[in-house]
């Protein structure tokens, strides 16, 4: 009886679940490597939706990508007039933005997504960037998000690519996603939400290794590792660049 | 060509580092100033973290000065004795100033005080340097007898005097012991070499002739920002060696162009030209404090404490 119940109220939160569908996805790449003259990269996000029933009177099948680079802390200032000269007054610290956030989609994502589910599944950039606890002095904490999120988009990190999905035959889907060449390593979360009427109906989720390779994984771990070192090293490049200089306009002269 | 910067972790055109390191050595080479008033605030606009551009810059000046020094000491227009009495009293002061910098951090506003002292550093010495050089350009072309340089003032009665015979000058140690100091602080807090202040305190303060100015400038900036380097990279990580590479590429040749142009070049013409940049480099930041930014916000990443 009480699995009954859980089962209809299952149907009811989630009225299309019951053509079964789920994401089958690919990338086109899941490893990328920055070496010395990385210049950005492009992964190929694609699909097929699989279906244990046919699709009947239904809303339509919308898909939603996400793309969410490692996520940290930014302390986001406002400046604020004192006496003559702007200087920084309050700050909020945002506890975790992701460094680098695209949204692709097969519609409006205000049309395909409701805004409940946004909430759960974090999805929009307002929602993908948290935010908890402002200083109590600061009643307007809200744009303080609101600002990180207009830098980052004007940087071109957190972009929005409304109907840059494509869906064939409520089956087959594919979209390309940018990342730009100022990179963060770590690991990118990559997430497929279908919706339909504007409910997630099933989600998929995989990660885009992103790592320095070579020169730049060399010197990054020397930086780290052996500070002393990688201190030590950068002065004696820097005197034996200037000795070489030196001595090459002298001979250039002679 | 863009080249990903393994540190710093943004991509920047390479060329573009090689152009602003090799215009930073010509101001090196001719003035006998690090540059790290110019190139710091030129790395942050092309979106270098600031932690990275302050750190990286020191090492780009230890190749750069290091380059011109060289050419000086070849000319001979290097006093070691001076340099290195500067050089005691710029330790001191910088390990002076990152105990500075500390509390300010801790008390906030770290930035507005960097970039007050900024304003008013450059302000006061460009406006000063600026009319000085203008005077005795003015004099010059009268043909009015030169006024004589060496007076004898209040530095000339302190005790432990000392023969710098490069600069001909007997003076005490304690006003170059202080100006190191001073320089050493400023050098702490706000990132730079401070052959800034460095020159106009040795000229008109302990009235060294300008020619040997330069080359002792150099000697002493070398070690002060080579100290400097070697303290971010080991607390902060934030020395970036592919840029500092790319800098003092085309800082050392700079350095070396600038040299020469300096030596065509009067030494009252060449302080005007130094005054002229100081000032205007001073008015950007000014104007930076006064109107109001396109953009009110700001973000900045610190390392999680």
């Amino acid at each position: 009886m009480i699995r009954l119940a859980l089962v209809l109220l299952a149907f009811l939160s989630a009225p299309f679940a019951a053509l079964g569908e789920e994401v089958v996805a690919g990338l086109s790449q899941n490893r990328i490597s920055i070496n010395a003259n990385f210049d950005g990269s492009e992964i190929l996000v694609f699909g097929a939706v699989k279906r244990t029933e046919p699709v009947g009177d239904v809303p339509p099948l919308e898909v939603i990508i996400t793309v969410s680079g490692p996520r940290r802390p930014v302390m986001v200032r406002r400046k604020e007039k004192l006496a003559l000269i702007w200087v920084n007054r309050d700050a909020v610290e945002v506890d975790a933005a992701p460094s680098f956030y695209a949204v692709a989609t097969s519609g409006k994502l205000r049309n395909i997504l409701t805004d409940t589910e946004d909430l759960r599944h974090r999805i929009s950039p307002e929602r993908a960037v948290r935010s908890v606890g402002a200083p109590v002095t600061i009643t307007d904490a809200s744009k303080f998000t609101d600002a990180l999120i207009r830098i980052k988009t004007e940087e071109g990190f957190y972009t929005l690519l409304e109907d840059r999905v494509q869906v064939r035959e409520e089956t087959l889907f594919d979209a390309s996603i940018a990342l730009p060449a100022n990179l963060v390593e770590g690991n990118y979360t990559t997430r497929i939400f279908l919706t339909r009427g504007g409910r997630v109906i099933n989600r998929y989720e995989t990660v885009i290794y992103v790592q320095k390779v070579g020169l730049e994984r060399f010197l990054y771990n020397l930086a780290h590792e052996q500070p002393l070192a990688y201190g030590a090293l950068s002065l004696v490049i820097a005197i034996a660049a200037g000795w070489g200089a030196s001595a090459l306009f002298r001979y250039i002269r002679s | 060509m863009q080249i990903y910067l393994p540190i710093a972790e943004v991509s920047v055109n390479a060329f573009l580092l090689l152009g602003l390191g090799g215009l930073v050595g010509v101001l090196s080479g001719m003035f006998g100033v690090g540059g790290g008033f110019i190139l710091t605030p030129l790395l942050f606009f092309i979106g270098i973290p600031p932690a990275v551009a302050v750190a990286t810059q020191a090492n780009q000046i230890v190749a750069a000065s290091f380059s011109g020094v060289l050419a000086h000491l070849r000319r001979r227009t290097v006093d070691l004795r001076m340099g290195t009495v500067l050089l005691i009293g710029g330790l001191i002061g910088s390990a002076l100033g990152v105990e500075l910098f500390a509390l300010l951090r801790r008390i906030g506003q770290v930035d507005l005080f960097v970039q007050l002292s900024y304003v008013l550093f450059l302000g006061v010495i460009g406006a000063l340097m600026l009319v000085e050089s203008f005077l005795t350009m003015r004099r010059a072309r009268k043909g009015g007898a030169r006024p004589k340089r060496r007076k004898h003032n209040w530095i000339h009665a302190l005790p432990f005097k000392m023969k710098f015979r490069t600069s001909g000058l007997y003076i005490s140690v304690i006003p170059p012991l202080l100006v190191g100091l001073l320089v050493g602080v400023l050098a702490a807090i706000m990132g730079v070499g401070g052959g800034f202040v460095m020159l106009p305190a040795m000229i008109y303060l302990l009235g060294m002739p300008t020619k040997v100015v330069v080359g002792t400038s150099l000697f002493q900036i070398i070690f002060v920002t080579a100290f400097t380097t070697m303290l971010h990279a080991v607390t902060n990580y934030s020395v970036d060696m592919l840029l500092a590479l790319l800098l003092l590429i085309g800082g050392v040749v700079g350095a070396q162009i600038g040299t020469r142009i300096g030596l065509l070049l009067k030494a009252e013409q060449l302080r005007f030209l130094l005054a002229g940049m100081v000032l205007l480099v001073c008015g950007k930041l000014a104007l930076d404090l006064l109107l109001r930014p396109d953009e009110l916000y700001s973000l900045s990443y610190e390392a999680a404490q």
